[in-house]
């Protein structure tokens, strides 16, 4: 296991006071704290720094990681002292036992321990049975997996103690297929398939949130799909038969004349599919031919001459 | 250890819909905690007995990091939720547009 660097995590010198590792926390956490940064690191680097900060925080722990951490660097191969853990006493549990999962393995095998091992014997003296906590993930689809559904292979990791009173991070691969029509940000409860209960209670559930990778040519609005349509000039103008790309294949829509630039044409049903299908908004962009040619010089100049038309005056089209 | 199992989702899995109990295990708080959010209006489940949504999910859970992680107190942290609503609803208008990936 690699040895973290909690000081390097949160930018403080290893004397720094408890008012500086709280001011870099916070400085930090608003920078990256994934419901306030969309940078897609956001959720790892907050991570690292909530462990940073979870030891750091604690004189105890504190006192304790200084104790290893002496002439460590970051990354350097570490396994703990057989003496670990004893002349210190961890009160508290690891974030009042919030997404626990989501520690790392040094974490887990410095700080986890005490405290598990204490829940584990104090709930079996009392035959205390609890169902296990719930946990979350995430599972990405694209677009296209959420017209026809997907299978997805998911890693989860949690916590668990071994005969001996270790903590080991316990990875379990989950094969899971997403039905069609799902949207982004649909929650999916699977029942069972959270932590273990502890002392035979029933395990907690897992919850999967799902979100779509952004598309290069659909923009997602809940169900509905946003595409844009570019049109020629005359095809909008006359009106004109167009095919449009749909994530279930092209169609042809009838592009009515007297059309302007940024009319939407809905696509009623062609959306995500569902009980309800979301709708398809073929949004038109109306593209100038160049004038690159003499012939094409020609005919904008004879419009210009014909068609008494002024750009700038209030306009009757429709959008 | 490593266990593969295969789990189909049905359509059943998809729509959460939790009693208070249920709900607050899944977000991680104490039904005490999720009353307090009722009373201050920053959850509305329907009915009754109350029933919670995907969406109640999915803001408990944040209003619980923001809290935390920020050690802000519950009006404060009504605010950033709110901000983040609006911010969430600007973001979708611009994708929408085609403005922002």
């Amino acid at each position: 296991m690699e040895f973290k660097d909690y000081y390097k995590a949160l930018g403080v010198e290893r004397s720094a006071s408890d008012a500086d590792i709280k001011k870099a926390f916070r400085r930090l956490a608003r920078k990256h704290h994934p419901d306030l940064s969309k940078a897609a690191d956001a959720p790892a680097r907050m991570q690292e720094i909530n462990e940073a900060y979870e030891v750091l925080r604690d004189p105890q722990r504190r006192a304790a990681y200084d104790q290893v951490g002496q002439g460590r660097r970051s990354g350097e191969r570490f396994e703990p002292p057989p003496d670990w853990g004893s002349g210190f006493e961890f009160s508290g549990g690891p974030g009042d036992g919030f997404d626990a999962e989501r520690y790392s393995e040094f974490f887990e095998t410095l700080f986890g321990s005490a405290q598990r091992g204490r829940t584990r014997a104090h709930g079996g003296a009392r035959g205390f049975e609890s169902q296990g906590q719930d946990h979350h993930a995430k599972v990405m689809i694209t677009l296209e997996d959420a017209f026809v559904g997907a299978t997805r292979r998911i890693t989860l990791q949690s916590p668990e103690l071994d005969a001996d009173g270790q903590v080991h991070l316990r990875q379990r691969e989950l094969q899971v297929t997403i039905p069609k029509g799902v949207r982004a940000g649909q929650q999916i409860r699977l029942a069972g398939q959270g932590a273990a209960g502890v002392a035979g209670g029933p395990p907690g559930d897992l919850y999967l949130e799902v979100h779509y990778e952004p598309h290069p040519r659909y923009r997602v609005d809940g169900r509905d799909l946003y595409v844009t349509l570019p049109v020629a000039p005359w095809e909008a103008a006359l009106g004109a038969a167009v095919e449009v790309p749909t994530p279930a294949g092209t169609l042809e829509v009838n592009v009515p004349a007297g059309s302007q630039a940024g009319r939407r044409l809905r696509l009623k049903g062609r959306g995500l599919p569902g009980a309800e299908p979301g709708d398809l908004y073929a949004v038109l962009q109306v593209v100038l031919p160049p004038a690159s040619s003499e012939k094409a010089q020609a005919l904008y100049r004879q419009m210009a001459r014909e068609m008494a038309f002024d750009a700038r005056a209030p306009q009757g089209g429709e959008r | 250890m490593s266990r593969d199992s295969v789990v189909r989702i049905d359509w059943a899995q998809c729509d959460i819909r939790l009693e208070l109990e249920p709900f607050a295990r899944a977000c991680g708080v104490e039904a005490a905690f999720v009353n307090l959010l009722v009373e201050e209006g920053l959850v509305r489940p329907d009915g009754t007995p109350w029933c919670f949504g995907e969406a109640d999910l999915a803001r408990v859970r944040r209003i619980r990091r923001l809290q935390r992680d920020f050690d802000a107190d519950l009006q404060s942290v009504a605010v950033m939720v709110e901000l983040l609503d609006e911010i969430d609803r600007l973001r979708s208008v611009l994708r929408r547009e085609g403005l922002e990936p």
